[in-house]
């Protein structure tokens, strides 16, 4: 998993239909000290995270296990909200 | 497998259901020079490690899930292990 605040939304018209219902929210992975780190992705967000939440997110096929039975076409899922953390 | 370093903690009420219980870490990738290789990870914890500790992390889905005693869990690293050597001849 990584870190990442939650920077924007994402909002399909013409979708896969698997992916109805899905919030899709703009993420850019941080480092613990608060540094971007890479490039911004799209995250399916199955724990109801907001526009400047501080998050952790999965990548992989992992990402589609929150909306189980249904295989979501997903690569990157926010499965937590961070509250604090503390380096060192 | 990759060896790591905890360096730090993580706090989070609001998350997925199968992670409830799970300690999460903050873990710097190492290479077999100590140095930092890569960026940081979050990985669930399955052994009890602490921060400054030299772990062994899996990054892989399922193993990861087994890690903490999970089945399909969205996680995709796990400590596995706490390193005491590594040894390399040369």
């Amino acid at each position: 998993m990584q870190l990442g605040k939650v920077v924007g939304t994402v909002v399909l018209n013409n979708r896969n239909e698997t992916l109805h219902g899905v919030t899709l929210l703009l993420v850019q992975p941080i480092s613990s000290s608060r540094e971007a780190v890479g490039r911004v992705i799209v995250a399916a967000d199955s724990v109801g995270a907001g526009v400047g939440e501080h998050v952790f997110f999965v990548r992989g096929k992992e990402a589609s296990f929150p909306f189980y039975p249904t295989e979501v076409p997903a690569d990157a899922g926010i499965v937590g909200i961070v509250d604090a953390w503390h380096v060192g | 497998m990759l060896l790591a370093r905890v360096t730090g903690t993580l706090v989070s009420t609001q998350k997925h259901r199968k992670l409830e219980g799970a300690k999460l870490l903050i873990v710097q990738p190492l290479t077999l020079e100590e140095t930092p290789r890569g960026g940081e990870l979050l990985a669930v914890d399955g052994v009890g490690a602490g921060v400054g500790e030299k772990v062994l992390i899996v990054l892989e889905g399922r193993s990861a899930s087994d890690a903490i005693g999970q089945k399909a869990a969205p996680v995709d690293a796990a400590i596995v292990g706490i390193v005491d050597t590594v040894d390399l001849p040369s």
